[in-house]
């Protein structure tokens, strides 16, 4: 089969609903002695939630980095978006990322750069958009986030809750069909913690992204797990419990020492009789 | 004590690895696509114009330092005349070159490794490679092609203000004619001291830049990792510019001479 023939079949596939965009097959990972993952395997279906549960050090941030190329694997294969990325160049990774927006954590700003220049840089830098069009697409994206008047501030002017927020903004400015969330939520408050819940939420479900969200933060993962978003009659976006239907999208994965302990929906792993999950969620 | 040997061995073996990769991807960067204008064009005024006073000061004051001493031992000899020869060719041959090479280990060669190794613990390199940006070409070649171009610039400006300083003392202190100063340097510089006093500075500012974007890569440990990486690259960046104007010089006498 030709290369055309089978990107053509690739192509085919995602666009159907089901179709898995990560894949995870058997993948280890150490450094040195100390071993981080020991055999993950799992899959992330396009347009649902996969949550990455685990205490630190854990290897659940490891697991994000190898699928956006930011670390190799040792052995196993990761496939994403219908391509082989665990032996890819940093070079042939770069077309990969294209289609993968990842926000790290404290939201690695850029703090030499405006909220517009963060938010914009992958389209002033790597792309040969117009500016106009690049600054349109920036004040949208700021209006979906709800920072619009921050455009022209620096990160070291926004609080923590806003980074992150300012974070999602510029990993969507270039409309990517999978979120990868490393701690979105870790050191803010409650209250601000579910603004960025709520970003991650209208993501999903208004723009149909598929989501890999590492955390440690039950409250935020049940949160993701067990809301919907919509748009009421006038178009105004609200969150509001999900479906059941809606809810079984959200996956749970948890980690201990680099293996899966658990993997299922929400009411399942709150169920789990599993005395270290029990530990955990308690 | 032998696993602490054979563990340094293995760790200084992984270093100059990794420095050789660096360089050789920079020079690859160099030469191909994507190239980050803005960022060579910020580069070259920072590492530039923004180290011009620095560079001055320190070749002003050498030159006078210079010229005053020399006068001290020149009159022993009844050579007092010969000042400016004796500056001329100390400043553009050694002094100028060396000294402005640790001038910027210690203004550009800190603040590189402090950027970018604060960018290492801020994750702000991982987020640069996620945007499918190459943090090579983005940081390191733009810097490179600084340094390799403005410390020679900075080295003639630095030379030139340090023989003005010696004549400033030949003038008013050792009370030399100033024609003769400045005749004695024309007669007293040959083309081979210029190659000299020209060739090291491309040698330095390379050295200077790809050590310190080098330490700041290999960033690990928050804040006081960034504080270590600065303070290794500005050791290693002098020591790297002493040891490489020795076998410069080796080489260029070799050579001209």
């Amino acid at each position: 089969m030709g290369t055309e023939t089978r990107t053509e079949t690739v192509k085919q596939i995602l666009a159907e609903p089901g179709a898995p965009v990560v894949v995870f097959d058997h993948v280890k990972l150490a450094f040195d002695e100390k071993v981080i993952l020991r055999d993950l395997s799992f899959t992330v279906i396009k347009g649902h939630t996969k949550i990455i549960l685990g205490a630190s050090g854990s290897g659940k941030s490891t697991a994000l980095k190898i699928i956006c190329g930011l670390l190799k694997a040792d052995s196993g294969v990761v496939w994403v978006n219908g391509q082989r990325v665990d032996q890819l160049s940093e070079l042939e990774m770069m077309p990969v990322r294209a289609d993968l927006g990842m926000i790290f954590q404290e939201g690695a700003l850029f703090d030499s750069l405006t909220v517009r220049e963060n938010v914009g840089y992958k389209l002033y830098e790597e792309t040969d958009m117009p500016l106009e069009q690049i600054d349109k697409r920036v004040g949208e994206v700021l209006g979906f986030i709800g920072l619009s008047e921050h455009i022209n501030k620096m990160p070291s002017e926004l609080s923590g809750g806003q980074r992150r927020r300012v974070a999602i903004a510029r990993a969507i400015s270039f409309r990517p069909s999978i979120m990868l969330y490393d701690e979105a939520t870790t050191g803010l408050d409650p209250i601000t913690a579910t603004t960025v819940d709520e970003e991650m939420i209208k993501l999903r479900d208004l723009e149909n992204v598929s989501s890999i969200i590492v955390t440690h933060q039950l409250r935020d993962a049940f949160y993701v797990a067990e809301h919907m978003a919509r748009r009421d009659a006038t178009g105004k976006v609200e969150i509001v419990p999900a479906t059941p239907q809606k809810e079984r999208q959200a996956e749970f994965i948890m980690l201990r020492d680099g293996l899966i302990v658990f993997e299922g929906d929400a009411d399942t792993l709150r169920a789990s009789p599993d005395p270290y999950i029990r530990d955990f969620l308690s | 004590m032998v696993s602490f040997i054979e563990r340094w061995g293995k760790e200084a073996a992984l270093e100059v690895q990794e420095y050789v990769r660096l360089t050789v991807l920079a020079f690859h960067g160099i030469f191909t696509r994507p190239i980050y204008r803005h960022d060579i064009i910020e580069q070259f005024d920072v590492i530039g114009a923004g180290s011009l006073t620095v560079v001055l000061l320190a070749g002003l004051f050498t030159g006078a330092a210079l010229a005053s001493q020399s006068g001290l031992t020149l009159d022993q000899f009844g050579a007092r005349p010969v000042v400016g020869r004796l500056v001329s060719a100390s400043m553009i041959k050694e002094l100028g070159p060396v000294l402005t090479a640790l001038m910027l280990t210690g203004r550009i060669g800190s603040g590189i490794a402090a950027e970018i190794g604060s960018m290492m613990v801020t994750d702000q390199i991982n987020a640069l490679r996620a945007l499918g940006t190459d943090p090579i070409r983005k940081l390191v070649v733009p810097r490179v092609l600084a340094g390799i171009f403005m410390a020679p610039v900075l080295t003639v400006i630095s030379d030139f203000i340090g023989i003005l300083g010696g004549w400033v003392i030949a003038r008013y202190q050792l009370q030399v004619n100033s024609g003769l100063y400045w005749s004695s340097i024309t007669k007293g510089l040959y083309m081979q001291d210029v190659w000299m006093g020209l060739s090291k500075p491309f040698v330095f500012g390379f050295l200077i830049v790809t050590i310190a974007c080098h330490v700041g890569l290999r960033t690990r440990g928050g804040t006081a990792g960034v504080g270590r990486s600065t303070t290794i690259s500005v050791v290693a960046g002098s020591v790297a510019v002493i040891a490489a104007d020795f076998f410069v010089t080796q080489i260029m006498i070799a050579l001209f001479y």
